[in-house]
């Protein structure tokens, strides 16, 4: 081999290992975040261990927002018309955040099969249902009619 | 009638660019170069339609008019002037009319900076640029067409998401447009080189001052976005990885390699295949940016509609933009050979092995942006990659490009030798981890990523002024050797020290950021990272559009009386919307940040987010470094002196030059006289 064919055979093995570790760094650390969406009637249905971390959404009952008045902590039905589960979170709530709309939560279930989340986020807008809730949903088929704005082209799931 | 008006200018829009993407290509193959210079006077009358119809949505826009079904549904008669103008962009139709318009205005501004180029390449990159335009239009008239007419019309309209209403959101999205189609520039010059088969030296100098104002654009609209994010979503993050955010972080990382293999091909003749591969890149990742955020197959902000047909329509459009532009690449790169050698240890060496870490870094937050939604198209049901992911890929592929970012800039090119080399760099290493152990462990808390982060920010710093000395230390007449260092190299090293800058930034306020979510009274006190929150007053506040509740906090530190923030919940009137108008006090070294949660018992309490925040103005402070070194490299005169005719030409505009006139007057070298320079420079 030449000189230069050795550097550049260096310079490839060097790429190559360099892009390996990456991969694999990449590889790992993608198997500890993925976080899989459920709805409540999977939740209800067993689908989820205790423990695992894992998205919900639904709709936020109506009158089940029950706040401590002590603390932060906050607990509030989610119901995806089908099931029912009960969440509990402590924090702030988003802004947007309010009985009878839709939500995700990202947490895990305890043994007793309350959400313990550990984040909640809430729509950025008056009439956007995040896609998640309106397929849980609409697989529950209880999709509500959705307000629009004017016309028919504005935001609808 | 103002709204009809515009809707036909961007009909003949659309047919201009038509033309513009078929005659001057047909000419360019035909040899035709009646066909050719059809080009030019097709880019001006494109921008100038596209402008027009754009100037009629502004004034739909001014004037609220409601029979406007976009301005009724993005507007109101309470919205500021200032919002309404910015509104244009606000939602779905009105930004990709945007995008139109910046494209028009990229692709006029060629036409006229760029006269001095062969016909038969100007010819070929006005008709990329021509076609891009024709996917845009196209889409704004088939399925967004932001001129509908409502009817009946409303007496007002629905007005423009609060959140949009904030002084960084009106200027973010012209920023980063502006990046993102910037790079449409650098994606049809490669275009036209694989076409052409050739790439050659004066194409790369032409290519380099579009791409770096392009990346200067992409960088401080990312850079908006993230100080947007902060002051308004009320989490005191700047940066969520979010699938929004990786959509315009992609391209800029894939621009930021693009920009250095471009230094690289042009002055010393290697990587052409791969330069061009980046521009195809760099382009494709803003469109699919634009899939991503406009299609609606996120959650987001910034996706206002969920239309399928629009979604198919630019995947439909990606599709054959990168889908071409591949083929094109797999059919024709070969003839782009790099004649050029280099050896193990030299500048290329460091600049090719950043350009393959960085487009590593952008395959894996492309792969984390994805993957959600392929498993979800595919039926495996629905998932998210959360930020964990990005932290752990990102943060040590960012490690080993910050090494290197410091080491190249001392190699020569070509060939360097460790020899002779290796003392002075290991001194310059050791130094960097005891100043940054020292700096660490006596103004914060000891903590290993800390140190690790400081010593590359030293390092690179220190590795720009080595530079720098070293350019003029074996000159007689230094300060002469200073005035005559190209600008292009004042803007790598500003860029290079924005990028310490930006490193410390990230690094120390992730690190030692404070946080407490805590339940306060008025009359209350908190303390968080030394620093004593007291709850003075909670105030109805009216804006010009909202109400407000105003909570102010006193602070103080060690009973020095520090400030008063406010931070406000706001309920805008028209949209019923509650937003969190953070309290932010800002400072060089840290800053503080105050968000109200939500009354408890009926507002006697609040839940209130208290953070102190180390050294975060230094992220958007190394960013507008990094912008001003890409500005400045930009400008350098080595793009302007192109032959010795340009300068005859220069000497004769007199000294009074702006960033325009300088690429005016390199645009002049070949085919315009004297007496075009008051037009060019007006423009």
């Amino acid at each position: 081999m030449t000189p230069k064919r050795k550097q550049r055979l260096l310079m490839v093995c060097l790429m190559l290992s360099g892009v390996g570790v990456a991969v694999a760094f990449g590889v790992n650390a993608f198997k500890q975040n993925i976080m899989l969406f459920h709805s409540p009637s999977d939740v209800a249905a067993g689908a989820v261990e205790p423990g695992t971390p894992f998205r919900v959404g639904g709709m936020v009952i109506d009158g089940s927002v029950n706040r401590s008045s002590e603390t932060l902590a906050v607990s509030f039905g989610l119901t995806d018309h089908a099931e029912n589960i009960t969440v509990s979170f402590e924090g702030i709530l988003p802004d947007l955040f309010r009985e009878g709309q839709g939500i995700v939560a990202m947490g895990s279930i305890d043994d007793q099969g309350t959400f313990n989340a550990t984040e909640v986020l809430a729509k950025h807008d008056e009439n956007y249902m995040p896609p998640e809730v309106a397929e849980a949903l609409e697989k529950a088929g209880k999709m509500p009619g959705t307000a629009a704005n004017y016309g028919s082209k504005t935001v609808q799931p | 009638m103002i709204p009809e008006l515009g809707h036909f200018a961007l009909i003949l829009a659309l047919c201009t660019a038509i033309i513009l993407a078929v005659v001057p290509m047909l000419g360019s193959f035909t040899g035709h170069s009646g066909l050719m210079a059809i080009a030019r006077p097709a880019a001006s009358a494109q921008a100038f339609f596209v402008s027009l119809a754009y100037a009629c949505l502004t004034w739909a826009f001014i004037s609220h008019d409601f029979s406007v079904l976009y301005v009724a549904n993005t507007s109101n008669t309470s919205l500021p002037l200032v919002y309404r103008i910015s509104g244009v962009w606000g939602g779905h139709e009105g930004s990709i009319l945007f995008w139109c318009f910046i494209s028009a205005l990229w692709t006029g501004a060629v036409a006229v900076f760029s006269r001095s180029l062969p016909q038969v390449l100007l010819a070929r990159v006005l008709a990329v640029l021509g076609f891009v335009s024709v996917g845009f239009l196209l889409f704004v008239l088939l399925t967004s067409n932001p001129f509908e007419r409502l009817f009946p019309v409303p007496l007002d309209g629905a007005s423009l998401n609060p959140l949009l209403q904030d002084p960084g959101m009106a200027i973010h999205p012209p920023m980063l447009y502006l990046g993102y189609v910037g790079f449409s520039v650098a994606f049809a010059f490669a275009i036209a080189a694989l076409i052409g088969g050739q790439l050659d030296t004066a194409t790369l100098r032409w290519m380099r001052p579009w791409t770096n104002i392009a990346w200067m654009f992409l960088t401080l609209g990312i850079s908006l976005g993230s100080w947007w994010a902060y002051n308004e979503l009320g989490w005191g993050g700047w940066w969520f990885w979010d699938p929004v955010e990786n959509a315009s972080f992609m391209p800029w990382l894939v621009g930021t390699a693009l920009i250095h293999s471009l230094a690289a091909s042009e002055k010393r003749g290697v990587f052409k295949a791969w330069t061009v591969l980046l521009a195809v890149l760099a382009f494709s990742l803003s469109l699919l940016g634009t899939f991503l955020v406009r299609s609606g197959v996120l959650t987001s902000v910034h996706s206002f509609a969920a239309d399928p047909t629009r979604g198919l329509y630019i995947l439909l459009f990606l599709g054959v933009v990168v889908g071409g532009s591949l083929v094109l690449y797999a059919f024709r790169s070969h003839r782009l050979n790099s004649t050029a050698t280099y050896e193990l240890v030299s500048r290329e060496t460091a600049l090719l092995l950043n350009n393959v870490l960085l487009v590593v870094a952008c395959a894996a937050v492309l792969l984390g942006t994805l993957y959600p939604l392929f498993v979800d198209a595919l039926g495996y049901g629905k998932m998210s990659v959360g930020e964990q992911y990005f932290n752990a890929v990102f943060v040590p592929l960012m490690l080993p490009i910050l090494f290197i970012v410091g080491l190249g800039a001392m190699l020569n090119w070509k060939r360097d030798k460790m020899k002779g080399r290796s003392g002075p760099l290991l001194i310059l290493a050791v130094l960097s981890v005891v100043t940054a152990g020292v700096l660490a462990t006596q103004l914060l808390s000891f903590s290993f990523a800390a140190v690790a982060s400081l010593a590359l920010a030293i390092w690179i710093t220190a590795s720009t002024v080595f530079g720098i000395v070293h350019r003029i230390r074996n000159k007689r007449k230094r300060l002469s050797a200073v005035m005559h260092t190209p600008a292009a190299f004042w803007g790598m090293s500003i860029a290079h020290v924005g990028l310490a800058v930006f490193t410390v930034g990230v690094a120390l306020t992730s690190i030692y950021t404070e946080e407490q979510t805590v339940r306060m009274e008025v009359n209350t006190t908190h303390t968080v990272g030394g620093y004593t929150f007291t709850f003075a007053a909670l105030d109805e506040v009216r804006g010009k559009n909202f109400n407000a509740i105003e909570g102010r906090f006193n602070v103080e530190r060690d009973g020095a009386d520090v400030g008063t923030i406010s931070a406000q919940k706001r309920f805008y009137d028209v949209r019923r919307d509650t937003m969190t108008e953070a309290g932010i006090d800002a400072g060089f070294t840290r800053d503080l940040f105050i968000a109200l949660g939500e009354p408890l018992e009926g507002g006697q309490a609040w839940s209130v987010r208290i953070q102190t925040k180390p050294f975060i103005r230094w992220i958007w402070l190394g960013t507008i470094f990094m912008g001003l070194g890409g500005l400045l490299a930009a400008l350098d005169r080595r793009y302007r002196t192109v032959s010795s005719r340009s300068k005859a030409a220069k000497t004769s505009t007199g000294k009074a030059k702006s960033a325009l006139d300088s690429m005016v007057a390199g645009s002049m070298a070949s085919t315009a006289t004297a007496t075009d320079t008051p037009r060019s420079s007006g423009a």
